[in-house]
């Protein structure tokens, strides 16, 4: 696990811009933390390394924003920015595509992702948020899983019973 | 000409009929659910729209007295919002049009708040400078004309009424967090806590609204605010209502008028479901006057999401002789810039 305490929302910024260097396509990015602790401040980063022109602004409102970036090769990436902070029901992520988005060969990073349940992908990487002594300071700590590389047909997104229980909308 | 609008973009069904510029009926799920669902609605937006769709359109046709033949046009929005639930209504108001072999109109939901202005009278003559706050937008349009826009600015992290509900679910004061917190600071003191006021680069008319939430997360901690308790309710959180409120409100109002003042533009309009709130009206209203200008607040029913706006944007595109192709898909990011004719 990865720990840094942030300092200023730019801070942030530059330290999710650093991270998004070790990111793929098709990975899952879980945003964890509270109202006001950098989650969308983060997704800014992330969305600057991959070169995003769009304003990023919180998506708590129609829970789901896409942006076009570019990767390390110039080549188009899409960036699906969820928020699941109106979510009451896990049924409602695939109702915003979250299946389709999560092998879309894009990144996807969600907002209060602490309300996945079944849906928790296998392969993720998990940045929680702690507010800090100040009111600019900001700890966060980021941790990969699976913790050791056992790449095998488990690669799904998640689980397949969960993909039977809920046929597509 | 008679044009019907749907509006599905997120939570509310809604649909209105426009008869040459005139509004005939606007029914939205509120009115439906409490006479016919008993309250009931399923969780899912979508599966909602999808049950409200046919009713909510039988409901406006027969409120406004005109029968589906009588239509000339369709319209809908497309965006931006929820997919699921803007899929809904476009899908519908689609095969509708192709039913009845009459144009179908896709709108674009922020050029629908602007068009409320122009649903009843006292209307802005043109140009005038629009601000839109509600609790998925926030953003500053000088409307030049129908369909001529410059987009001035936006939130750049959260918008104005997202701030409200966040801010009241800190407070632990409930949901919708615009009304109970306007409820709260009418006797809150206003001054009592000092938040920052967010205004940006000089001359930028964008907004932020999440270093004033993070602030008061901050004050909370530092009072000891945990839950609503004793202890808290009364005074404390009348005052941090009053002053968050006095925060976001200046902001929104003080661009407002440095926009018209830049642009030489007399009207000024707020249009979204923050402008109910009771000292945005307040303040707006001062600074009209103050430098001379003309403030319109459509009626409360036409700044949420409703479908008599989209019938507006339907009814004045069709009037420019312009439509759209069947063929226009759903798309929850649209900006205003990209919609004015698709």
């Amino acid at each position: 696990m990865h720990s840094f305490l942030s300092k200023s929302p730019e801070d942030t910024t530059n330290y999710a811009d650093s991270f998004a260097s070790s990111l793929q396509r098709n990975d899952i990015v879980m945003l964890i933390g509270d109202l006001g602790s950098g989650k969308t401040q983060f997704v800014k980063g992330v969305c600057r390394f991959f070169q995003v022109r769009d304003t990023i602004s919180s998506p708590t409102f129609v829970m789901l924003h896409r942006y076009e970036g570019r990767d390390g090769r110039d080549e188009e990436l899409l960036l699906y920015h969820f928020d699941l902070y109106k979510v009451k029901r896990e049924s409602e992520i695939l109702e915003l595509g979250y299946e389709e988005f999560s092998q879309a060969n894009g990144i996807c990073l969600i907002e209060w992702a602490d309300k996945l349940r079944e849906l928790i992908p296998h392969r993720r990487a998990e940045i929680r948020f702690t507010l800090g002594s100040t009111e600019n300071e900001r700890r966060i700590d980021i941790e990969r899983f699976p913790t050791t590389r056992t790449n095998s047909a488990v690669d799904l997104p998640y689980t397949k019973k969960l993909q039977s229980e809920h046929p597509r909308y | 000409m008679t044009v019907l609008g749907i509006e599905t973009s997120c939570d509310e069904t809604s649909a209105a009929v426009v008869r040459h510029g005139k509004l005939l009926s606007n029914v939205t799920t509120v009115q439906l659910i409490h006479s016919k669902y008993g309250g009931v609605v399923p969780e899912l937006a979508s599966r909602a729209h999808q049950q409200l769709i046919v009713p909510i359109v039988d409901e406006s046709l027969l409120k406004a007295n005109v029968k589906k033949e009588e239509l000339k046009a369709i319209s809908a929005v497309y965006g931006p919002g929820l997919i699921g639930s803007i899929l809904v209504g476009l899908s519908f108001g689609k095969a509708m049009a192709l039913g009845l072999g009459v144009p179908f109109v896709g709108v674009n939901h922020m050029e629908g708040h602007i068009f409320s202005n122009l649903i009843e009278d006292p209307k802005p003559a043109f140009p005038f400078m629009n601000l839109t706050a509600s609790g998925g937008h926030t953003q500053l349009v000088l409307v030049k004309e129908p369909f001529d826009y410059v987009i001035l600015g936006e939130t750049i992290d959260d918008a104005a009424g997202e701030a409200f509900d966040k801010v009241a679910k800190m407070l632990d004061i409930g949901y919708p967090g615009g009304p109970l917190i306007d409820k709260y600071a009418v006797v809150g003191n206003p001054r009592a806590v000092d938040f920052p006021r967010s205004y940006l680069d000089e001359g930028s008319f964008d907004f932020s609204f999440s270093g004033l939430k993070t602030s008061v997360l901050y004050y909370l901690k530092r009072s000891g605010f945990q839950k609503r308790t004793a202890e808290f309710d009364g005074n404390f959180i009348a005052d941090v209502c009053a002053s968050f409120q006095a925060s976001v409100v200046e902001v929104l109002v003080r661009k407002l008028i440095l926009a018209a003042e830049k642009f030489s533009v007399r009207n000024i309009a707020i249009a979204g479901g923050v402008s109910a709130n009771t000292e945005l009206r307040r303040q707006a209203a001062e600074a009209a006057v103050r430098n001379g200008l003309k403030l319109f607040i459509p009626k409360f029913e036409y700044c949420t999401d409703n479908g008599a706006m989209i019938a507006m944007v339907g009814y004045h595109r069709m009037l420019e002789g312009n439509h759209s192709d069947l063929e226009l898909t759903a798309e929850p990011g649209l900006s205003l810039s990209r919609s004015s004719r698709n």
